[in-house]
């Protein structure tokens, strides 16, 4: 594909695969510098902020679930904080400890599925999980299993895996039993292991050198390990509550995505999920977490995203056993909710979803009606983050050829396991090397 | 096993969450005996290899909003053998079919800072708009189960076994009393396609019509209860029969009466 005798190359995935959603990638060579590169998002826009308008403050996290079905708790939980917000209640006690435990679930599933199904087969050399199986089938069926025990936990609490139903503002439409909870530690306990296998089949992955000087973004809480709560801090100097979000961060719309890419005021790019998370917070990590991350040579602080797919591991680990912890200590609430009463208002709503911090904002009126909804996913979050990583690794192996090239920015590309449903959805590369263009699937294919 | 070669699945994505095409990944127990019976030949959510078509089977998630996609759909549909829409979106054209019944250029600008950087049509629509579909499994999102139910039943040639009654029914299957004759408790499950399993009455909770109208939906009665014992008020009913599920048949008639009168 590639043409040594020309001087501008062009690398194009046109559609990347083992991603959420539908996104591409142009990248320019001029010289064997690095001129271009473009995350492109084509996802098709749904207009969730719009039709959110005139809607119940209580359909919120029903309706935002629907951005992204890998995710949907992490919509219902930074939409209800919101709600919560704006009417002035806090959620306690077991309901916020049921939130968290349902949380962890989806932590466990989404993380089990990009480090073994999505990342996984890029370091190893395989297109999928199922090719993966052919060859190690005892690794792809353990990491089922634990993705499984995620989805169990989302299932029991929610009602199911995808889209919970159980949910909602103010807390539950129905909290469980200790009983039901019972089945689930026993599986838990089971996880454990395979969590612990997970720590250590992904640090013994081969890594390229590729440490970076982000700026970090994620919430911090004064003694957890963060999901829905604490202030948006990050590693140069921001310290923030989350009802400031607007006044530092800003929405760009640029022509070849159909997500707004995020960024600080007067800063610009910025950092947000499982490495921010893990840099910002590991104090708050259990004491064996903070061992097993250690144990692996991962250390309290992690610069190179492609280790990333460790630290979620190490993630993966700590919600296996945070959610033990939940468990054995459960009592059942009196009320599986707070009822509320509409009242106009202004709510901000800040989570840690899989992929780095959700923020929502709703404005509602006198009759409990969303005036005004604003979004930030992760993704949009990270786009910046995304290019600007492409064009200092582009740079740093422009002498390898297209393909291969072009194999390794997709596997850079999913180092933020970036979910293009919710930056609103798609991947496809293209390089243009010295004007010769490289494209991964041409115009005109399905 | 048969000897022959096994039959190519494709899974195709339009204006979506990849919520369905997940729940075929979260067939856990099952999705290594899934990828054994048949070739997962497109599936870019799972994997960067593809085959390609012709695909026996064809799973498409997504509704249609671009023109774009309105093209790609009929490539899709000429390269396979069985086409199946899968979910709330395919089927019936999803939350984003919430557009349809407003100015698209006001949606636009609420969104966007840059409206001519977006190319959309002015209406979410589901697959069978645009070209024929074998099959079509409903929900938002749809149960892997009868998912697994129609891999199966083509692997054997034999027609899905999906059940096509009400929620009702299942609340009765299932043995949940029901919430709006015991609690006065508003349920779209009267007039909801099955599938779900009656989940969220079993969790102290009225149907939301996540699988949209069953056929022959007596969605007039069902209004009329809403509104003369259970204190819906108009605006609210509306907004009940516009959800995932807005643009399909008889929930868009029902509310588009009910908004005229309001």
């Amino acid at each position: 594909m590639m043409d040594k005798k020309s001087e501008r190359r062009t690398i194009k995935v046109n559609y990347m695969a083992r991603v959420e959603g539908e996104g591409g990638l142009d990248i320019k060579i001029d010289d064997n510098r690095v001129s271009d590169v473009k995350l492109h998002i084509f996802e098709p826009p749904r207009f969730y902020e719009a039709f959110l308008r005139g809607r119940r403050f209580g359909e919120a996290p029903d309706i935002t679930a629907r951005i992204c079905g890998i995710c949907p708790v992490a919509y219902q939980m930074s939409s209800s904080h919101a709600m919560e917000d704006a009417l002035g209640v806090k959620v306690g006690g077991p309901l916020r400890e049921l939130r968290r435990l349902v949380y962890c679930g989806e932590w466990i599933e989404s993380h089990t599925l990009h480090v073994y199904m999505l990342h996984a087969p890029d370091f190893l050399g395989y297109p999928d999980a199922i090719a993966l199986a052919k060859d190690h089938p005892e690794v792809v069926k353990k990491a089922l299993e634990l993705k499984k025990i995620g989805n169990q936990i989302v299932t029991v609490l929610g009602g199911r895996e995808i889209h919970p139903i159980n949910l909602k503002v103010g807390g539950f439409y129905r909290a469980p039993t200790k009983k039901d909870l019972r089945e689930l530690a026993e599986n838990l306990k089971r996880a454990l292991d395979i969590a612990r296998e997970t720590v250590h089949f992904t640090s013994g992955l081969p890594f390229p050198d590729f440490d970076q000087d982000y700026e970090y973004v994620a919430l911090r809480h004064p003694d957890e390990y963060p999901f829905c709560e604490g202030r948006l801090v990050s590693n140069k100097g921001l310290d923030i509550d989350i009802s400031q979000f607007s006044d530092f961060i800003e929405e760009h719309h640029v022509e070849h995505s159909t997500s707004l890419h995020a960024r600080m005021k007067g800063r610009g790019d910025y950092h947000v999920g499982p490495l921010a998370r893990y840099n910002l917070n590991f104090d708050r990590l259990s004491p064996e977490s903070q061992a097993l991350a250690n144990e692996v040579g991962l250390g309290p602080v992690c610069l190179n995203p492609f280790k990333s797919i460790i630290v979620r591991a190490v993630e993966i680990f700590w919600a296996v056993e945070e959610a033990l912890r939940i468990i054995e200590n459960y009592e059942e609430p009196d009320q599986s909710c707070i009822e509320m009463t509409a009242a106009a208002g202004t709510g901000h709503g800040c989570s840690e979803a899989p992929r780095g911090i959700l923020y929502h904002r709703y404005k509602i009126d006198d009759e409990g009606l969303i005036r005004d909804a604003v979004i930030v996913p992760p993704t949009s979050q990270n786009q910046g983050m995304i290019e600007s990583d492409l064009r200092k690794f582009v740079q740093q192996y422009i002498d390898l050829p297209n393909d291969e090239l072009q194999l390794k920015c997709e596997q850079a590309v999913r180092n933020y396991d970036p979910c293009i449903s919710c930056s609103c959805h798609f991947l496809r590369l293209r390089i243009d090397r010295d004007g010769v263009q490289y494209d991964s699937r041409p115009e005109g294919s399905t | 096993m048969s000897t022959n070669p096994k039959p190519k699945l494709a899974v195709w994505k339009f204006a979506s969450c990849d919520g369905c095409q997940l729940s075929l990944l979260d067939c856990e127990d099952e999705l290594l005996a899934v990828a054994d019976a048949v070739d997962i030949a497109n599936f870019p959510e799972a994997s960067s290899a593809v085959v390609e078509g012709p695909y026996e089977i064809s799973l498409v998630e997504g509704s249609i909003t671009t023109p774009h996609d309105a093209e790609r759909i009929q490539q899709i549909r000429k390269e396979s053998g069985l086409l199946v829409t899968i979910g709330a979106c395919a089927t019936a054209g999803g939350i984003q079919a919430l557009r349809n019944f407003k100015k698209i250029d006001d949606f636009l600008s609420i969104v966007y800072a840059r409206p001519d950087y977006i190319s959309t049509l002015d209406k979410s629509t589901p697959i069978s708009e645009h070209v024929y579909v074998d099959f079509e499994l409903r929900g938002c999102p749809i149960n892997k189960m009868e998912l697994l139910e129609v891999l199966n039943a083509t692997l054997h040639d034999r027609k899905p076994n999906i059940k096509s009654h009400s929620v009702c029914v299942e609340c009765k299957l299932r043995g949940t009393p029901c919430l709006m004759v015991s609690k006065g408790i508003p349920c779209l499950g009267p007039v909801t396609h099955a599938g779900c399993g009656a989940l969220c009455p079993a969790y102290n909770r009225g149907c939301y019509g996540c699988f949209g109208p069953q056929e022959s939906a007596n969605t007039p009665a069902l209004s009329k209860r809403f509104q003369d014992s259970l204190g819906v008020t108009q605006p609210d009913l509306v907004r009940a029969y516009r959800n995932f599920n807005a643009y399909a048949g008889a929930f868009r008639k029902e509310a588009e009466k009910h908004e005229t009168k309001a």
